[in-house]
């Protein structure tokens, strides 16, 4: 276990593990987003969708356990090598043109992670709250859509395509940084990572904002 | 004293064999009783550092560089020979010796260069199981490239970063060793002066750089690796600090000074292009494969260059050496560029620079052939003037690049005091009057990896060890000297800056016994030199204290030295009344302008005995006896 | 021309800096910038006031001694390129330039702009080597190396060791240097023997030095003054991945 721990110490370890958790966290995205669309299908399909998934109730809490580590992980893992780094560079430059020599993405991800962060709460306080509790005998649909913690309430809506979007600067950087990390970028698959890149940080996060603003917006909301 | 070089009987072949047979060896178990000190950790210091502390001896190093890996071998470029002759071109060792003793125009010892042929091989064998990435070809075995001097290709080279990599090489067993235990480095610390117990060299003083910390270091032998002191002339291509301060303080204390004249001036370098300039950069040689060197036919002349018309073009090195043209060697090149120069066909805002041409060769090959070729060179030559050498010519002019001269020393690397080892370009051994283009770094590794190893031992095994400490007497002595010359440096405190009165030395010794020197210059070089010296003893200022990082106070040491050592130079090019490789004397040449050798009276190498400054040093002549080659006259025409 | 230097000046490791203004006249374009701080230098001088302290040596861009941080850029605005290669027409006339010392908790400052980048050393003293002893080794020519990965690990061993990449790096982190090194030895058949403990030695070492950790930005290839690549970087963290997983 000694190489495990020094592995987990190490500076590199430990973007190993932010790359793996957050490669993870990516799969788990798309998961989500491809239950979401089963809204498109109307409020039988959607409740059925959901009813569906807590018949296999066990899985699932095995599955969010599972998952809510991963998050503890990344976030934890994120905390700690953001300090470590703070204290490697304590002095900022009084002139620095990072601006010239690197994304804006790659320089904010603490930013744009804990703004994620803050709409998960929010999201998981609200939504999975209410599906999981107090979801009135299966208006999982009505919920989603609904005024309450639904798109049809403007400040959920808008913090919610605002994460959305932070999630895809998020990962404009991270995912094709994940492959990075796992020394995976040789010259020769970079076009491919970046095709793939362009589904998480761009495709993935619309499908997301999409679904507010379709039954928000233009199904008559607010 | 009489100077014996300790050549080694028997036929020349078999000299170095024998030897380290005949040299007395340390045993295994007390080698780790022996402290080595070694001053410099470039090519040479870095080399002997390793290969000593692998043997066991326990080394302290010394660099006023902050880490081996700044030394300024880094800067050279283009290659490195050995006579391994993979291309089967007709190379062995001894046409690399002949080469090497030819080129230097037959002012050097024939058994070390032998030697130095020798160990060649085992120098690149070394280097590439370290890992130094040379140039390869497609079946995955080295590669070769043609270099000066020669008509063999036997030279090996990392793109433009030879010197680079193979400092790297060198430096990576250096640190192996630091990590081992057995290499203690000592960063930004300069050695200041040499310590003599009982006539044998025994410890250094140092100061570091950081504080101004003024410390002394006992061991049971000295080795000195520090480098080349083109520097004195202010402008050339060595870097900033490169300087001669331990040489010149070990000089100072009984080491002789050979050939202190012997200095190369290399053709292709960017001119000066104002007062304000610092550093002359080097344009690889191998420009003049392609490019066509010519001035103005009419003396100052100002249109641009692309306004000249042909026929009013001197394409000179073509003109004098139809058959060689803009090939002959770096010395021939220079003295020619100088003239034309003098006689006031020199081009630029400066009127010392003339042009290296490449329209010709872009109209025939294409520009696109020519970037390939010689593409990052064209970038680094925009970078510097502002110009760009695919439209308008490039300008260049010859630069101090190289001291063949250094300190004494004999076959086994060791100078005239006893337990004083001098590598690389610091020592004066292999080049005689011209050291050939890839061979300094050839020397600079036999002497560190392959020779110091074996003849140190003898040295060792003969005297016990560990019989000094620091609190002996001597120690005490230098130290205060040396605290006394700083305080005196600072106390001075006049109106000129260190750099203006560097400057002036410059210009004396690149005016007076630069390129093409004559008794009248030197004589003139002989009063002008102490003069300014006392200039800058009274006038000279430095600011701040001894106590602190004050690179100031670093430069001023060694301008004193330099104040010296010039003074030294100018009088040994005027006793040598002949004209040979890098030294030309204007009197002595032949009816075609070419070097004239006196193989009767000068075939020797001058070794200088300080008396005191101001007061003029002592010769004492090795004569140098020619078994294997016969004695000819280079012809270029 | 004329410039204005904002410069960092701190007298050594333990006191306090602060930025200084300069005002230096009669510069010339062809003045590399060190010219021009020398040219300042030497007035100081005159004026009985100390000198501007900064690493300088070869001057043209091998030894990587110098390094200053120029207008928010590791060695000024260009790329490709040291300090002592940036020359004066790179500026306007009238030009505000703050100069600033890299920054980074293993490069404590020395004093004004001289920063201590020892810890390179030692990274490299940790296993940036192969361990052969001087003689005993094979003929240079029983190794082939195939030139591809022979010119792949001479792009990785042309650093310079200058610290540009850690002065830009939002995280000081040492990666592209410690990168570089292991990438040059992995690529070739001599650095096979040594090669899982000299990835894992290496990281540690620069863990230990105080270096951040890598976040992938990619400045420090921008700023690389010998333009490495981070495709280095991969290869170090598979490297390591492998040297501590398998
Ligand atoms: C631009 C250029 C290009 C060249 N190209 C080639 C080439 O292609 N092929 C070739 O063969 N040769 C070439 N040469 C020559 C060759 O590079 C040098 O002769 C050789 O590298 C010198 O090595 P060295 O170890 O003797 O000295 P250096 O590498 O100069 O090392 C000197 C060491 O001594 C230390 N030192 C000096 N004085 C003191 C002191 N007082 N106290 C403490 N430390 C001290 C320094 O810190 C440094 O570590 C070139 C030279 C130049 C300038
Ligand atoms: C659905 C949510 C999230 C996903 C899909 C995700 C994904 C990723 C990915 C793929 C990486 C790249 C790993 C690498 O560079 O090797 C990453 C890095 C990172 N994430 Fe997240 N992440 C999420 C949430 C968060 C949250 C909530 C935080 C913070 C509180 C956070 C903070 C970070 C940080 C600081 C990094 C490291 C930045 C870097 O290496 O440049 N992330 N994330
Ligand atoms: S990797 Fe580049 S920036 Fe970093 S030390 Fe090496 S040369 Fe300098
Ligand atoms: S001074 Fe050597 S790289 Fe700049």
């Amino acid at each position: 276990m000694n190489w495990f721990f020094r592995f987990m110490n190490s500076s590199v370890g430990k973007k190993i593990i932010m790359a793996t958790t957050g490669l993870l966290l990516c799969s788990f995205l798309i998961i989500h987003l491809f239950g979401n669309l089963f809204l498109y299908g109307g409020p039988e399909l959607f409740n059925t969708y959901v009813e569906r998934l807590a018949s296999i109730k066990p899985l699932i809490r095995v599955i969010e356990v599972i998952l809510a580590l991963i998050f503890l992980f990344h976030i934890i893992n994120s905390l700690w090598l953001t300090l470590s780094n703070r204290k490697a560079n304590p002095v900022k430059y009084e002139v620095n043109r990072a601006q010239d020599n690197s994304s804006f993405f790659s320089r904010y991800m603490g930013i744009t992670g804990s703004i994620v962060f803050i709409f998960l709460a929010v999201h998981l306080s609200t939504f999975w709250y209410r599906f999981q509790i107090d979801h009135d005998g299966g208006q999982f649909y009505r919920i989603v859509t609904g005024d309450a913690v639904g798109f049809n309430n403007p400040y959920i809506t808008g913090l919610y395509i605002l994460a959305m979007i932070l999630l895809g600067f998020h990962l404009r950087h991270g995912f094709q940084s994940a492959f990075q990390t796992f020394g995976l970028r040789y010259n020769k698959y970079g076009k491919l990572i970046e095709a793939i890149a362009v589904l998480f940080w761009f495709a993935i996060p619309l499908g997301f904002v999409l679904i507010p603003i379709y039954f928000g917006l233009l199904k008559g909301g607010f | 004293m009489v100077l014996d070089a300790k050549i080694p009987g028997g036929p020349l072949a078999e000299k170095w064999t024998q030897h380290r047979f005949d040299l007395k060896l340390v045993n295994p178990a007390n080698k780790r009783k022996y402290n080595i000190i070694i001053v410099g950790t470039g090519l040479a210091g870095a080399s002997a550092a390793a290969s000593l502390a692998e043997l066991g001896y326990n080394v302290d190093a010394f660099s006023y560089h902050e880490s081996p890996r700044r030394a300024h071998s880094i800067a050279a470029q283009g290659g490195i020979n050995a006579a391994k002759n993979y291309p089967n071109d007709g190379d062995s060792i001894f046409r690399l010796f002949y080469d090497t003793i030819k080129g230097g125009d037959y002012r050097s010892r024939e058994a070390n260069v032998y030697r130095l042929a020798e160990v060649s091989n085992a120098i690149i064998d070394q280097c590439v199981a370290q890992g130094v990435p040379f140039a390869r070809e497609y079946g995955g075995l080295l590669d070769n490239r043609s270099f000066g001097g020669a008509q063999v290709s036997r030279t090996f080279y990392a793109r433009g970063q030879t010197g680079q990599q193979l400092l790297l090489g060198a430096y990576s067993a250096f640190a192996r060793q630091m990590k081992a235990g057995k290499v203690r480095f000592h960063p930004r610390h300069e050695m200041l002066d040499l310590v003599l117990v009982d006539g044998h060299a025994k410890g250094i003083i140092t100061r570091n750089l950081i504080n101004g910390e003024i410390r002394s270091y006992a061991a049971d032998a000295v080795i000195l690796a520090s480098g080349g002191y083109g520097n004195v002339f202010f402008l050339s291509t060595n870097a900033m600090a490169s300087n001669a301060t331990a040489i010149w303080r070990a000089y100072k204390k009984g080491a002789y000074f050979a050939n202190p004249c012997f200095t190369q001036i290399h053709p292709t370098c960017i001119p000066l292009s104002s007062e304000h300039q610092s550093k002359l950069t080097l344009m690889s040689e191998s420009l003049r494969n392609d490019g066509r060197v010519w001035v103005p036919k009419k003396k100052g002349d100002s249109r641009a260059p692309n306004d000249i018309p042909e026929e009013e073009r001197d394409y000179y090195l073509e003109r004098i050496y139809p058959s060689f043209g803009n090939l002959v060697p770096r010395d021939v090149a220079s003295r020619r560029a100088k003239e034309m120069c003098d006689t006031g066909h020199g081009v630029g805002p400066t009127g010392l620079a003339v042009y290296l041409d490449f329209e010709d060769v872009i109209g025939r090959k294409g520009k696109q052939w020519v970037s390939d070729k010689y593409g990052n060179l064209f970038d680094m030559y925009q970078q510097i003037t502002g110009e760009n050498p695919y439209e308008v010519p490039m300008r260049i002019y010859p630069a101090v690049h190289y001291t063949m001269g250094g300190l004494w020393v004999d076959y086994n690397l060791m100078s005239t005091v006893p337990g004083l080892f001098v590598l690389g370009e610091a020592n004066f051994s292999d080049h005689g009057a011209n050291r050939l283009g890839a061979s300094a770094l050839m020397q600079g590794l036999a002497d560190g990896y392959f020779i110091i190893p074996y003849t140190i031992g003898d040295y060792l095994a003969k005297h016990p060890h560990g019989k000094t400490d620091t609190n002996q007497e001597s120690f005490k002595t230098t130290t205060r000297e040396v605290e006394e010359k700083l305080n005196q440096l600072l106390a001075v405190d006049g109106s000129q800056t260190v750099d203006d009165i560097h400057k002036e030395l410059g210009r004396i010794l690149w005016e007076y016994v630069g390129m093409a020197r004559n008794r009248e210059g030197l004589e003139k070089a002989l009063k002008l030199i102490p003069q300014l010296r006392e200039t800058f003893w009274k006038e000279v200022k430095v600011p701040g204290t001894a106590k602190e990082l004050n690179p100031e106070l670093e430069k001023a040491g060694r301008v004193a030295d330099f104040l010296e050592l010039g003074e030294l130079m100018a009088r040994d090019a005027l006793h040598r009344e002949e004209s040979c490789g890098g030294h030309f004397r204007e009197e002595y040449q032949t009816e075609e302008n070419e070097a004239l050798r006196d193989d009767e009276k000068f075939a020797y190498v001058a070794a200088w005995e300080f008396q005191g400054t101001g007061e003029p040093a002592k010769l004492h002549k090795e004569v140098l006896i020619f078994e294997n080659v016969e004695l000819t006259t280079r012809s270029y025409k | 021309m004329q410039v204005f230097l904002k410069v960092w000046r701190q007298a050594d490791a333990k006191s306090e800096g602060q930025f200084v203004t300069y005002t230096v006249e009669n510069v010339t374009e062809d003045m590399s910038f060190f010219e021009m701080l020398d040219m300042l230098n030497n007035q100081l001088v005159l004026k009985g006031k100390e000198p501007i302290a900064f690493d300088h040596d070869c001057r043209e861009g091998i030894c990587g001694t110098c390094g200053l941080f120029i207008n928010g850029r590791a060695h000024g605005p260009l790329r490709g390129i040291t300090t002592c290669q940036l020359h004066m027409r790179s500026f306007d006339d009238g030009a505000n330039i703050v100069v600033e010392p890299w920054r980074a908790e293993a490069f404590p400052v020395i004093k004004d702009l001289i920063v201590d980048r020892t810890a390179f050393d030692r990274i490299i003293s940790a296993g940036g080597y192969i361990s052969v002893n001087t003689g005993g080794v094979p003929d240079a020519n029983t190794i082939p190396v195939p030139k591809p990965k022979a010119d792949e690990a001479f792009d990785a061993a042309t650093c310079i060791g200058c610290g540009a990449c850690v002065a830009t790096c939002k995280n000081s982190s040492a990666m592209l240097f410690v990168a570089a090194k292991v990438s040059h030895l992995a690529l070739l058949p001599q650095g096979q023997v040594e090669r899982k403990q000299r990835a894992l030695n290496l990281v540690a070492a620069m863990d230990m030095e105080g270096f951040g950790a890598c976040t992938n930005t990619g400045a420090c290839e921008i700023e690389c003054p010998k333009e490495i690549s981070i495709v280095h970087i991969a290869r170090l963290n598979r490297e390591f991945l492998k040297a501590s997983l398998l």
